[in-house]
């Protein structure tokens, strides 16, 4: 009888530590290269360090299904990669979990993460991950003469073809203002008058019968390589990733760019919520953003990082510092999205633009 | 005469002294008490999962409690003033009050997401201003003002009023383009923001023609395969259920390869000399790709009501109709066709109603003009958040269709639908 007591005990205490040791989050980013460059840098170390599992799902932005979770009390993402507008959104909404920056480690030499992150990477319920930006890319193969300006990519006299955009009012409002020539520290200014928008709606009426617009990040890519446009706008990361990885013969132009953040965002309520910190304190330290950054060109929001990006992972001829958005020549002419402008006019500037497109 | 003959039989007893009457009326109340209990489950999934969340949603086009439900202090005095005339210090000392609170409690994003959809740049005024409430002293119009200017504006406490109001059309009025004012009244949109009742038209109109195509392309089919010899059918009719069994994004992705610039279909227009290589057709990414595949698509739909009513039509009919003297045409014309409207019926308002509420495809290659209004709903869902407008879409759209269902009751007559 002792025996079988004792047998059960064992037994139970078993089942019982295998539960709490093997815990399993989820984790929620945007897919395609990116994804990967996470789960190889982040995912699995931390697997191997901790024995958690991670979940990998892919969503496509925006606070909608965060939303749903919540207010139905059913979470089941216990991590999300999101951009900063939605980190403040989602925070001043209540739908995401509080973050307590001094709780994430220093860098390598001592300095605490609160001075290491950039400015606006560490927020009340987020943590800054990687710089991305909003580029165009051209095939070049199309054209003898490469486009090298934001005004090139209105230009479809000079450069024939059409032209892949994203189909919402953010960063293309901003392009089209630049491509007008707008210097890029004026536009905001400009687009929060009537007259800024009417002038950037007109900049992108010249260009309206040459556009195949896309929504997901993966769009882009596709359609130069089949030929679809001969120059879009996409995402850094996966334009890099289809010249690095695939060989493509295109070119990119960082004249004009709009680059922003990503942040590690909590949604309220998490089952997982203590695996899910230390799975972000984890991979938010000195090295992790770092390998990040040698899978695909997003860059390290750690000042300490940046000495440490290498070369791409199967490629040591590509050494990734040159092609991060951050680079000097890259941020000649460059914008950095403006949250508080999207937070404020997002609602009617999209508004607008799916009425321009409509009509 | 009846009452008599009622009262004559009163004495008609069963073996156990119980009146007839009343033991029938319990074995036919427990008959159907079983009957009602062997679809309770269906019911209740129904009503559960079904009718009271698509319920529960439509209100929230109506109904929006979020500035009442905070702004505890500063509803009620809206309620009283009339929009017009300057806010007075108490109307400022009840929004501060309800500032502080909003900020201590975290629920400050809330309203200020809600007012940021009536006035634009709402948000960062709620937001911030909430921030330094509480260090604001009295007089507070003076002090309130002077952390932000728009404070002293109407306009702001013209939208603060709107909002405030929990029940009211407000959403209602932006699903068809028009805006709700302080005053009540309701005022059409300027031109440049007017969008939903074009989608609206728009969808009916793509619907529409989804129909006629699927009619024409799917009449002679189902022809085809309610009289061919059973072999050959049979082949046939797994050439129609194959592709309706294929996955919808599968065969939307197929279309794409299809139509696309550098696609298949475009590639062979080169070849044969229709298009030059650097004038290609634009097929997709407009509303001919989205025709083309919801056509496709929703086929199936057409084919095989049709399909099921001609099967049940007796060849003999027609055999009879030429036996004196009826030309093919006339045959077909007078005597075939008028048989198998049930089938078209019920072929057309099931393509109808799948065509209305279609979003997966044309989102994937409707490009600009070939995107239907439940793109909008799932874009407020999604993107900006907006459910309550996107309920009221939702809310409009089930009207139009409620509506269009019953013009087609009274006209062909829902009766006259037949699946099989």
């Amino acid at each position: 009888m002792k025996i079988l007591k004792l047998l059960f005990a064992s037994v139970s205490t078993l089942v019982f530590a295998s539960v709490v040791n093997a815990d399993s989050i989820t984790v929620v980013s945007w897919g395609g290269a990116y994804t990967k460059s996470q789960v190889e840098a982040y995912h699995k170390p931390w697997q191997n360090k901790t024995g958690n599992q991670v979940v990998s799902e892919d969503y496509s932005g925006g606070l909608a299904e965060v939303k749903a979770q919540v207010e139905s009390g059913n979470v089941t993402w216990d991590v999300v990669d999101v951009e900063l507008s939605d980190a403040l959104q989602g925070c001043d909404e209540g739908i995401l979990e509080t973050i307590d920056p001094s709780t994430l480690p220093a860098a390598p030499d001592g300095t605490p993460a609160t001075k290491d992150f950039m400015d606006g990477a560490l927020q009340e319920c987020a943590v800054g991950n990687i710089v991305w930006s909003t580029i165009y890319a051209y095939d070049k193969t199309k054209f003898s003469t490469p486009p090298t300006t934001m005004a090139d990519f209105f230009n479809v006299e000079k450069f024939p073809g059409k032209r892949g955009m994203r189909k919402l009012g953010k960063a293309m409002l901003e392009m089209a203002l630049m491509g007008d020539g707008v210097p890029a520290e004026e536009v905001y200014d400009l687009l929060g008058t009537e007259a800024g928008v009417q002038r950037a709606f007109a900049k992108l009426d010249t260009i309206k019968d040459h556009v195949v617009w896309w929504e997901a990040g993966a769009q882009p890519p596709q359609l130069l390589a089949d030929g679809e446009v001969t120059m879009t706008i996409v995402w850094n990361g996966r334009i890099f990733n289809a010249i690095a990885a695939e060989g493509q013969p295109f070119g990119l132009v960082w004249d004009g760019q709009v680059y922003d953040l990503d942040l590690f965002v909590i949604p309220k309520g998490s089952k997982n919520k203590e695996a899910a910190l230390d799975f972000i304190r984890f991979s938010t330290d000195t090295q992790r953003l770092a390998d990040q950054a040698s899978w695909i060109n997003y860059g390290p929001v750690r000042a300490s990082s940046i000495p440490l990006i290498g070369s791409y992972h199967s490629d040591s001829s590509i050494k990734m510092i040159d092609h991060m958005p951050t680079t000097e020549a890259a941020l000649k002419n460059a914008l950095q999205n403006d949250f508080e402008f999207w937070a404020d006019n997002g609602e009617e500037l999209n508004e607008r633009f799916n009425a321009w497109l409509a009509n | 005469m009846l009452a008599s003959q009622n009262n004559n039989n009163q004495k008609m007893l069963t073996t156990d002294g119980i009146p007839l009457k009343k033991k029938l009326s319990k074995a036919l109340f427990r008959s159907r008490l079983r009957a009602f209990g062997l679809v309770t489950p269906l019911l209740l999934l129904i009503s559960i999962g079904f009718v009271f969340p698509i319920i529960v949603f439509l209100t929230r086009g109506v109904y929006n409690d979020t500035f009442e439900k905070y702004m505890v202090n500063l509803t009620p005095i809206l309620a009283e003033w009339d929009g017009k005339s300057e806010p007075t210090e108490d109307m400022y000392e009840a929004l501060v009050l309800d500032l502080v609170w909003l900020k201590e409690t975290k629920n400050i994003g809330k309203v200020a997401s809600r007012m940021n959809r009536e006035l634009s740049g709402s948000r960062s005024l709620f937001t911030s201003s909430a921030r330094k409430a509480k260090k604001l002293e009295a007089p507070f119009k003076e002090s309130l003002t002077k952390v932000k200017k728009k404070w002293a504006k109407l306009e702001t406490w013209r939208a603060m009023k709107v909002t405030s109001q929990s029940l009211s059309p407000v959403f209602l009025a932006s699903a068809l383009d028009m805006k709700y004012t302080a005053e009540g009244t309701i005022v059409q949109k300027s031109p440049e923001r007017r969008i939903h009742v074009k989608l609206f038209i728009r969808t009916l109109e793509i619907s529409l023609v989804v129909v006629i195509a699927g009619l024409i392309l799917g009449y002679p089919v189902a022809f085809l395969l309610a009289n061919l010899p059973i072999r050959i059918s049979n082949l046939l009719l797994i050439l129609v259920l194959l592709p309706f069994w294929t996955s919808l994004l599968v065969r939307t992705t197929a279309w794409i390869a299809m139509l696309q610039g550098q696609g298949v279909l475009n590639d062979l227009f080169v070849v044969f000399g229709i298009a030059t290589d650097e004038d290609r057709f634009t097929l997709i990414y407009n509303k001919a790709g989205t025709l083309i595949s919801m056509t496709h698509i929703l086929l199936p739909f057409m084919i095989l009501p049709i399909y099921s009513v001609m099967k049940t039509i007796p060849p003999s009919y027609v055999r009879a109709a030429k036996s004196m003297g009826a030309t093919n045409w006339t045959a077909f014309w007078r005597i075939y066709f008028p048989q198998t409207i049930p089938g078209i019926g019920a072929g057309a308002i099931l393509v109808f109603i799948l065509a209305i509420s279609f979003y997966i495809t044309p989102a994937l290659v409707g490009g600009q003009d070939g995107t239907m209004i439940s793109n909008f709903i799932d874009y407020h869902m999604r993107k900006s958040l907006n459910w309550s407008l996107a309920a009221a879409m939702g809310g409009v759209l089930l009207v139009i269709i409620l509506f269009l269902y019953w013009i087609y009751d009274r006209v062909v007559g829902i009766d006259n639908m037949k699946l099989g």
